[in-house]
């Protein structure tokens, strides 16, 4: 098989180098791909929206309906690992609880587990001490990620960055809460019930958007038409209709980040964590 | 920037790629992958496309290395090849 | 000897996608393991998107965000601000072609939701059969 694999990746290899010499050059101004439909974004994108970032106003106005279709691509993709991996609770058949003066550990199964209890800590099967040094430091870090998301998002019309990047970031904020304490305690503050409530809030933001567009008279996904909503011209409408649709991006990414994060990491069972 | 530099660049990326596939140890392999990434993530930066470097720092150099750990977590760490 | 060089330096960076594809495309088919076969897919995605970003970059330009002259007396939008600057002309090839880099977006947020899927899938063989290598499992699948 490896053989036949190295001999397969010769051959491809090969023959893709001996074409791409036909290509144009690196950084030619010239060549075909920038000379068609480009100049008239790059031109244009001022005048039609008012958004600096051309990269946001294509991706978010020009190309909408791509993007639409992207966030519920991830959307299902979250659906798809839940699916896939979530056990429920009744299933799982044991417990490991610690007795805190004297460090015995305790196997227990059925039903009955000490509750809330002063001496007994519950534990993860591979049991980690309690870390003070990394608990205390992602605290301190966490919401300066989160206030930095929250800038990412808002200030994706002037700078690199816009619903996605946002989103990851402010995902990544809750998956560094879950790492360095423990994934029960994140779970007890962003639920799995919320992340995917969340993800499917954003991907109805965005659609709505769309909706709205289509019951003020104009067609799916034109900004413009928002514009007796905002009270401004319809250019400014579609810079704002940008921003309504980038943060259903980031709130449905963040929630589905959140929400793979959860399944994966403790194989369904949603006990126990890295 | 330099096209030396570019050029040392590039071929620390197909290193790190040729390392992430080579390795024995399934959880190496998921940080050569995250080195990868964020070489990768310069090199865009460099050539100018911010919006892909920013999303490939986050995506790729954070969440999935997560999950790729993650997964390695939940099955075995060493492999036969 | 010299125009050989500048041929190569002109297209160095297709040979290198060329070849990260190819190391990708190895790992899919050769490895044996599920996790280093989607290691193998995440790396040939990236080099893809690697190849995309090439197409789109302009030599000296700048990158794709327009350069805003901020004065200061126009500081709320307003449409006069647009007809301003709508007015000055904006050169083509002072930026960076756009449009690669919108699609790549994309692809890469897909690829990190592919990526979840498969390792949600190789746990799950795992649970199933007590490995992820590729061999034992059709051994397994051949005699069970």
């Amino acid at each position: 098989m490896k053989i036949l694999g190295k001999l397969t990746i010769l051959l491809c290899g090969v023959l893709l180098l001996v074409f791409t010499m036909e290509f144009p050059d690196w950084g030619d101004p010239d060549s075909p791909a920038s000379t068609h439909l480009s100049p008239y974004f790059i031109q244009h994108t001022m005048e039609d929206t008012a958004v600096p970032n051309i990269v946001t106003s294509v991706l978010a106005d020009y190309r909408g309906y791509d993007t639409m279709f992207e966030t519920t691509v991830i959307l299902t993709a979250g659906l798809a690992c839940f699916l896939l991996l979530r056990i429920e609770r009744k299933k799982v058949p044991h417990r490991y609880y610690r007795h805190e003066p004297t460090g015995v550990t305790l196997r227990m199964e059925g039903d009955k587990f000490p509750r809330n209890s002063a001496v007994f800590q519950r534990m993860d099967a591979n049991w980690v001490p309690y870390d003070f040094v990394i608990s205390r430091t992602c605290r301190l870090i966490i919401p300066f990620i989160q206030i930095f998301a929250l800038y990412v998002v808002a200030h994706g019309h002037h700078s690199p960055g816009g619903g996605f990047q946002g989103g990851v970031l402010m995902g990544a904020s809750v998956i560094l809460f879950a790492i360095s304490h423990s994934l029960r305690a994140a779970i007890k503050s962003f639920s799995e019930k919320t992340a995917a409530l969340l993800s499917v809030t954003g991907v109805f933001i965005y659609a709505g958007t769309g909706a709205l567009c289509l019951i003020f008279g104009e067609v799916f996904l034109n900004y413009s038409a928002l514009a007796p909503l905002f009270g401004n011209d319809r250019i400014m409408a579609r810079s704002h209709g940008i921003l309504m649709v980038e943060i259903g991006v980031a709130v449905a990414v963040t929630a589905v980040m959140i929400w793979i994060y959860y399944n994966l990491s403790s194989a369904g069972k949603q006990d126990e964590g890295l | 920037m330099i096209w030396q530099l570019e050029l040392i660049i590039l071929l620390l990326v197909i290193i790190c790629a040729i390392a992430a596939i080579t390795v024995r140890d399934l959880l190496s392999s998921a940080l050569l992958l995250g080195a990868y990434s964020f070489l990768l993530c310069l090199i865009w930066a460099v050539m100018g496309a911010v919006d892909v470097a920013f999303t490939e720092a986050t995506v790729g150099a954070g969440v999935s290395t997560v999950f790729c750990v993650a997964a390695v977590f939940h099955t075995t760490r060493r492999t036969k090849d | 000897m010299e125009s050989i060089f500048s041929l190569v330096l002109a297209k160095a960076n297709y040979a290198v996608y060329i070849i990260l594809m190819m190391v990708g495309l190895y790992a899919m088919i050769a490895k044996n393991n599920l996790i280093k076969k989607i290691v193998g897919m995440t790396i040939f995605q990236t080099a893809i998107i690697l190849f995309y970003v090439s197409i789109g970059y302009k030599r000296g330009a700048t990158i794709p965000i327009l350069e805003h002259h901020a004065s200061p007396e126009t500081v709320a939008h307003g449409a006069e601000k647009m007809a301003a600057h709508a007015m000055d002309a904006v050169d083509v090839a002072h930026y960076i072609n756009p449009l690669p880099h919108v699609l790549m977006l994309t692809a890469i947020v897909v690829g990190v939701a592919t990526l979840g899927v498969a390792l949600a899938l190789a746990i799950k063989v795992y649970n199933t059969y007590g490995t992820v290598e590729e061999d034992e499992i059709n051994q397994q699948l051949r005699s069970g």
